[in-house]
This record gives structure tokens, C-alpha cells and sequence, in this order.
């Protein structure tokens, strides 16, 4: 890194959908402004308001189907006024869109041309049912693909995923290691006030993530709770230099370091060598820990995307964290949950947080800055003085655009 | 003549009726799937919705497009099978609106009688008459060179009955959807001994397809529903009578529907359930029933003084409810008709009062909501009402006279032979009015 980078101020909306008490698939809600708004005028309070800001990045995947509109870097000014002239733009890489938000603040105060981005990610897609919010998340993929897909795309893709994992190690341990998976999702997010699941009442949520995959209706390898909800949401965070952080007012207490981070993609039109592997999630975590000039186990806790179960177990084989095939024994031994070696979605992941899309990528950051600063509230897990590092994994499609950010304690 | 074949060309009789509606969009969704099947391509299937009113014609459609999307979008899955050679056809929602135009495209609307000459299989929907029905039968039947089957949805006449006076010579068979066909499991089937046996083969095989679930009922009128559903509407008067002395009408009307939605643990009051029905399609059965099962008790002067005052229930075409014995608001009764005054007095101005009279519910008590789907609710139901058995309220005391007089109308279903089985009466409540439990029980043994 030619200079410190600093992310400081993050602001998480609720993730509103089904589990969240105030979501009526029936009644008016909140429209994608708000989003932005709620989450932008968050950060801002905590940034001594729109002036310190530089420029604003806005990660979102498909409000141009979900709602009807495109050009959300003009929605940029609807936060605060002072916003107005300042320079705004949208991106997008699929479920990746919030970590190219970062990835665009971090080159942005690089490249010295911008002291305070305001990265916001969001997404609104309740608006229409699930079966239609397939067809649109589907564009994460290569449309040539999408005719002979399932007719739930993306849980499609990864119930092959799944399907092949079974086979080739086992589908009895598999299972156990994603419905573990599923079950630290619901455990975490039931502490985090804007989780979707935050008030999930389940008890025997082992048993609930074991139900047997209904192929008729769903796909066949994967069930509903296998798979990250259909999300409302935003999450907003500045991202600073140390200039930026004086002209804030922002302790550096209260901020975290970025020490590494790598964005890669792989070719959309080609199926994955491997359905296994997640070849892209690995090149891009070694990068960024290679940058970072740390190991994966010097890590306090990592965020990665678990749009789905299986998602999460072949992360932690990409990370190396586990050898191929024994990563749902190391979910299923306890590994990953909040009291194990290496703590993952301290607030729910995508599974029990919420995906809003767009916005996910950010609100990973979110979690990893309000760890590492010791603000998580109830999520709080304990961060060892000798790891003192968070990672982040976003990820875009099926293995394609992957943003991962590696982290570091200030104080 | 295979089970195709049979469906090629179909009519319903009725078809913008409530019961009609459900029973052509089921089938207009079996024939489509038929239809789009490649061996059939060459085929075409035809299915004319007949009803007298053009207008509630041109409502059908709407209706049969909404439904058309939701089945459509429940099973997906299949349908990217059924269209994967289309390749102009992508994404669900395209597919979705190719199937609405497959399924609809089936469907011919008319309001004359003759567009049944060409069909095959003739469902009859219409209203709870008789004669009426006989007459069309055998008007069909002399215009008809298809050698035509009848599966008739009448909740009370019988089948023999209809054979005999329309000289069907076995043809017919009793097929009784519950309201709305299209989400109700339960068909009561009701043959006869001149019964043409391939129609009980092809009804089985359509119920199938249809997911549903038979109940056969021998061919006594009312059948088992509403052999227990008239009867149990009748106790619920006669208990609301008993209480004239302590309450007003309207009073005892809530207390007697209370009694039998809370306090028993049922979806919904005896009253709002005549609401549901309709209180001309409940008079309409009981005028079919009284008289052929010589049981003169089968018979309601207020039922009959409700329909003279235009007080009917039912529902509008949206849906909700339309006001009867009771009034209602976002669905809930928020006042009862008091015919008599010939208005409706607001259940808020007593409820305090009269609930205070009923007494408490037992602490066990859990709403119908939470028991109906309850794996434990066997457990749960006894407790319930081993609670209640041991109160000393009016309420209580009601109770146990309703459930007990409930299990005796199930009872006397069985030894008057409307069926063999105390096992089909339980199914027929539990299925097709969603009941938590079979009146056949032992709680008050």
C-alpha cells in the first residue's frame, strides 16, 4: 500500500424481508431512497456531516429490474445536500457490487484524488416474488446459461455445487456441515438488532437445516435455509486517509486499517473446472493476504459470502482454512461459530443477516470495523492481541468478480 | 375410453359459480398439461365454462388469469421442463405467461347449453336444484352423440336420483368439491349401485392428478358434510334459542358463535360459517335433504325468515365476506342481524357483557391457528378440554353440549348409513372444514 488507508463510520440498515416482524410482503415499504438515505445520513453523523466528504460510490446489483431505476450516483445528493456537484457513480459486479464500492473508495483515496469516499452499497428486492427475483438475479450469470438453468438460477448452481461436493466426499457429513453452517447463522444474527433472523425463535435448528432438499419445488441438493435471504437493506461506511480521518474528527480508535486487498474476476462464460472449488475466492484471498503480509491464521474473524451453505464450507477450503473436502467437518466441529478458532459472520452472514445485494459487500465491512473497534454490541466476539485482523470476501455470480479486504485493529 | 380421450372436450355447468369457478380452473390446468404434452400436440382440448350470466363470464377470466399465475409460479420447476424447446422462452416470468396463455386458451366461455353437445365429461355446478339439474341433464343428453359422463358437484341430492329421473343409465357420479376447490384437498365421491364403473376409475385417476384426496360417501342426501354441517348448524340455533332468557338475540347469537369458533377450537363460528356457505345455499340443502331423508327437524324458520330478508352472506367477487347473519369488517364480525329489528346490532355494545357470562376460556387454551398444524395437537386437545370438562361456566357447559351433539350427528351418519366408516366422517371435518379435530372423539366420554 503507497499510503494508510482507514475505513471508519459504518452504518447498517435493517435487512428487511421475511423473518423481520415489520416485513408484509402485502403492504407498502420502504423504497430504495430510503435506503440510501438512512444509510448514508448514518455515516455522515458519524463523519461530521457531508462536507468532509470527497466523492460517494454506490454498489448496487439490479435496482434497474428490482424497481426500475438505474443511475443511483445521482441518487447520491438525497443523503444530505451538501452531497450536491460532488462527484457520484454506481457500480456493479452482481453480488460483488459492495465490495467494488470499497474497492472504488480504497483506489479513489489512493490514488490521491479523493481524503473521504462514502461507500454505500444497497439493494431492494422484495418487490417482486421470489420466483421473478430469480430471473433477475440470474443476470449474475451468463445469460447464455440461463435457458437450460434452474428455474431458481442461482440455488440452481449451487445445488450442482453441492450435488458434486456430496458425492465426492460424502453427502451424510456435507449435510452436517451446512446445517451447522446454517445454525451459527441464525445464533449470530439473533444478536444483531438489524438481522433479518434477529428474532428467530427456532429451537432445533440443526434439525431445521438437515430437512431434506424438496427437488420438485426447489432444487436438489440444497434446501430453503440453505440459501441467504431475499433482502432489503443498505450499509454505508467512509473510507479515509489519514488526512481524511484529521478532517473528520475520527479517532483513529475508532477506525481500521486497510492492509491488503485484491479484486479479481474469472471468466463468465465458463463452468468452473472444479465444482468443488472456488477458485477465484482463493486467488483472490492469497492476494490479499500476501499484501497484507499476514497468514490466514493471524485472522481474529473472517466475513465471507455465504449466499448459500455450500458457499460457506468451499470458502473455507479456498481460504485454506481446511484441505478439499474436510471443510463441513470443519464447520461441523465447531470451527467457524462464534466460540471456535476462527469466528465467521459474527452477525449472521448473508444466511441470517440478510443479502441485500448490492449492499452486501459493505455491510461486511461493516461487521469486521465494528468488531475490530469492539463496537459490535451483543455480536461482540473476543479479538486475541496477537491476531488483530479481519478479512472480507464478497463475492459476484458463481465465483466470478471477488472482492476480498484484509483489516487491521488501530488501537 | 382412456383418460385423455375423456378429457379432450369438457364442460362445466355453473362455471362462473364459486364452485364452478374452482372446479374449470382445475380442470382447465389438468387439460393444459395434457395439452402441452408432445404426443398430444396434435390434439386439441376444449373446455367450455357455461354459466347463465355473461357478466360474471367475463369476471371468470380475470379470475382464472390470477390463479393461472399463482399455480404457474408454484410449480416452476416443471414448467422449464415442459417449455425447455421453446427457445424464445427464457426466463420463469416468460414462461409463466406462456402457460397462463396455454391454460386460457383452452377455456371457451358461453352462456348456452349447447356448447355441452360435444364434450365428453360434463362437470354441473349449479345451484342446489333438483329438477333444474335433471332437466338440463336430459337435455343434454338428447342433443349429446358422445355418450357423455356427469360428475355432478351436489353437496345433497342424490345421484340416483338424478339418474333415474334423467335416465343417465349409470353415468353419473357424485364428485363434491369443498369451497374453494382449488386449495380444499377433499372430494366427497358418491356413487350408486347402477354406477358406471370406468367413471369411479377415471375420477380416481383425475383426483390424483389433482391431488385430492376422496372420501366415498354412500348416496344419502346431505351426504357426510353436510350431513354433519346442517345438523350442526341446526344444534347451533336451537343452543342460541336456549339462551333468549338470560341474553338478546344478538347477544346469544355471539355467545353461540363464540362457543363454537374459541371455544372449540374451530376455524370459524357455526354462524360465520353459514355466512361463508351462504344462507340461500344453506336453505336450498336443507330443502333437498329435509323431505328425502323424511327428517322434518332438517328445516330452519330463521334460515328461512334471513333468505326472505335478503340476509344471505356469501361472498363478493373479490373474495370477502358479504354480510349475513353476522356483519363483517377486514373479515372479522363486528355485528350480528337481529330479524326482528331487521338491522344489525355491534357486537362491541355487549361483547364485555356477554363474554363475562361466558366465563373464561380454559388456560389451556390455544387459538384453532396454533393447534391445527400442531404435531402435538392430540396431546395438546385433551389437555384442553380435560380443563374444560372440569369449569363450571356457561361456557364450558355450552361447549360440551356442542362437541358432544357434534359427535353424535357423526355418529348417526354412520348407523343411518351414510357411511360405514366413523374414520370418513372424522377426514370429511377435519379436510374439508378444516377442523382441529374429528367429531368422532373421546373428550366427553
Amino acid at each position: 500500500m503507497r499510503k494508510k488507508i482507514y475505513m471508519a463510520a459504518g452504518y447498517n440498515t435493517v435487512s428487511l424481508g421475511t423473518g423481520r416482524k415489520e416485513f408484509h410482503p402485502k403492504k407498502p415499504r420502504p423504497g430504495i431512497e430510503h435506503y440510501i438515505k438512512e444509510a448514508g445520513q448514518g455515516t455522515l453523523k458519524m463523519i461530521n456531516g457531508a462536507k468532509n466528504v470527497d466523492e460517494g460510490v454506490i454498489g448496487n446489483f439490479m435496482a434497474s429490474r428490482f424497481v426500475k431505476q438505474a443511475h443511483l450516483g445521482a441518487f447520491l445528493p438525497i443523503i444530505d445536500e451538501g452531497l450536491k456537484y460532488k462527484p457520484s457513480l454506481r457500480v456493479e459486479g452482481a453480488c460483488g457490487s459492495g465490495g467494488l464500492s470499497l474497492i472504488t473508495g480504497i483506489k479513489s483515496v489512493l490514488s490521491d484524488s479523493a481524503d473521504v469516499v462514502l461507500s454505500m452499497g444497497v439493494e431492494v428486492q422484495n418487490s417482486v416474488k421470489a420466483i421473478y427475483g430469480a430471473d433477475i438475479l440470474a443476470g449474475a450469470g451468463w445469460y447464455n446459461e440461463r435457458k437450460d438453468g434452474h428455474a431458481y438460477f442461482f440455488p440452481g448452481q449451487f445445488s450442482n455445487r453441492a450435488g458434486a461436493y456430496y458425492e465426492k466426499f460424502g453427502r451424510e457429513k456435507a449435510r452436517k456441515g451446512l446445517a451447522t453452517w446454517f445454525k451459527n447463522a441464525i445464533e449470530n444474527a439473533r444478536l444483531c438488532e438489524t438481522a433479518q433472523e434477529h428474532t428467530n425463535k427456532t429451537s432445533d435448528l440443526i434439525a431445521l437445516g438437515l430437512t431434506e432438499p424438496s427437488p420438485k419445488s426447489f432444487t436438489d441438493h440444497l434446501n430453503v435455509f440453505d440459501c441467504s435471504k431475499v433482502s432489503d437493506g443498505a450499509s454505508a461506511i467512509a473510507i479515509m486517509s489519514e488526512e481524511g480521518l484529521a478532517k473528520t474528527g475520527v479517532p483513529i480508535s475508532e477506525a481500521v486499517e486497510v492492509i491488503g486487498f485484491s479484486l479479481k474476476v474469472n471468466n463468465i462464460t465458463e463452468q468452473p473446472k472444479d465444482l468443488t472449488v472456488l477458485d477465484t475466492v482463493k486467488e483472490a484471498a492469497k492476494e490479499a493476504l500476501s499484501n497484507a503480509g499476514i497468514t490466514i491464521n493471524d485472522l481474529a474473524t473472517i466475513e465471507v459470502h455465504d449466499c448459500f451453505t455450500i458457499a460457506g464450507v468451499l470458502m473455507v477450503e479456498a481460504l485454506g482454512l481446511a484441505k478439499h473436502g474436510e471443510g463441513a467437518d470443519y464447520v461441523a466441529n465447531g470451527n467457524t461459530a462464534r466460540t471456535g478458532k476462527i469466528p465467521m459472520n459474527t452477525t449472521g452472514g448473508l444466511i441470517g443477516w440478510g443479502h441485500p445485494t448490492g449492499a452486501t459487500g459493505v455491510h461486511q465491512a461493516v461487521t469486521i470495523w465494528e468488531q475490530l473497534t469492539g463496537i459490535a454490541g451483543k455480536a461482540q466476539i473476543e479479538i486475541p492481541s496477537d491476531r488483530p485482523y479481519g478479512m472480507t470476501v464478497n463475492m459476484g455470480g458463481d465465483d466470478k468478480t471477488i472482492v476480498a479486504i484484509v483489516y487491521k485493529k488501530t488501537s | 375410453m382412456n383418460y385423455e380421450d375423456k378429457l379432450q372436450n369438457v364442460s362445466v355447468l355453473g362455471a362462473a359459480g364459486k364452485m364452478g369457478s374452482g372446479i374449470l380452473l382445475l380442470t382447465a390446468i389438468e387439460m393444459a398439461d395434457l395439452q402441452l404434452k408432445p404426443e398430444n400436440q396434435s390434439k386439441t382440448f376444449a373446455l367450455n365454462a357455461i354459466d347463465v350470466s355473461p357478466a360474471a363470464l367475463s369476471g371468470l377470466f380475470l379470475y382464472l388469469k390470477a390463479q393461472v399465475r399463482k399455480i404457474a409460479e408454484k410449480k416452476m420447476v416443471a414448467l422449464r421442463t415442459v417449455y425447455k424447446d421453446r427457445k424464445d422462452l427464457i426466463e420463469n416470468g416468460e414462461i409463466i405467461d406462456q402457460y397462463i396463455d396455454d391454460v386460457l386458451k383452452i377455456v371457451h366461455t358461453s352462456t348456452s347449453i349447447e356448447s355441452t353437445y360435444n364434450s365428453g365429461l360434463i362437470f354441473e355446478a349449479i345451484i342446489e336444484n333438483s329438477d333444474l339439474k335433471v332437466k338440463l341433464i336430459t337435455q343434454i343428453l338428447e342433443n349429446n352423440n358422445n355418450d357423455p359422463w356427469f360428475f355432478t358437484n351436489t353437496s345433497s341430492v342424490p345421484i340416483n336420483e338424478l339418474d333415474t329421473k334423467a335416465n343417465i343409465n349409470g353415468k353419473i357420479l357424485g364428485f363434491h368439491f369443498y369451497n374453494p376447490p382449488a386449495v380444499q384437498r377433499l372430494v366427497e365421491i358418491i356413487a350408486w349401485e347402477k354406477t358406471n364403473k370406468d367413471l369411479i376409475e377415471f375420477a380416481q385417476a383425475y383426483a390424483k392428478k389433482l391431488r385430492k384426496t376422496l372420501v366415498p360417501s354412500n348416496d344419502k342426501a346431505g351426504f357426510i358434510g353436510n350431513g354433519h354441517f346442517m345438523r350442526d348448524i341446526l344444534f347451533g340455533l336451537k343452543q342460541a334459542e336456549s339462551l333468549f332468557d338470560k341474553m338478546s338475540f344478538a347477544e346469544a347469537f355471539y355467545a353461540v358463535n363464540r362457543i363454537s369458533q374459541d371455544f372449540m377450537i374451530r376455524p370459524m363460528g357455526i354462524f360465520q360459517l353459514m355466512d361463508y356457505v351462504g344462507q340461500d345455499v344453506c336453505q336450498k340443502i336443507m330443502i333437498v335433504m329435509r323431505p328425502r331423508l323424511n327428517e322434518d327437524s332438517l328445516h330452519s324458520d330463521l334460515i328461512d325468515q334471513l333468505n326472505s330478508q335478503d340476509v344471505k352472506g356469501g361472498q363478493n367477487s373479490d373474495g370477502s365476506q358479504k354480510a349475513g347473519i353476522l356483519f363483517y369488517e377486514k373479515g372479522q364480525p363486528t355485528a350480528v342481524y337481529d330479524p326482528n329489528k331487521k338491522d344489525y346490532v355491534k357486537i362491541a355494545d355487549f361483547k364485555e357483557k356477554v363474554d363475562n357470562m361466558l366465563g373464561a376460556l380454559p388456560s389451556l387454551h390455544k387459538p384453532w391457528k396454533a393447534v391445527v398444524g400442531n404435531k402435538g395437537k392430540d396431546q395438546i386437545l385433551s389437555d384442553y378440554f380435560n380443563e374444560l370438562k372440569a369449569m363450571d361456566t356457561l361456557g364450558s357447559q355450552l361447549t360440551k353440549d356442542y362437541v358432544i351433539n357434534s359427535k353424535n350427528i357423526g355418529l348417526k351418519l354412520v348407523t343411518d348409513g351414510v357411511t360405514e366408516k366413523e374414520d370418513h366422517v372424522n377426514t370429511v371435518m377435519l379436510m374439508g372444514f378444516f377442523h382441529a379435530y374429528g367429531p368422532i372423539n373421546n373428550y366427553f366420554n
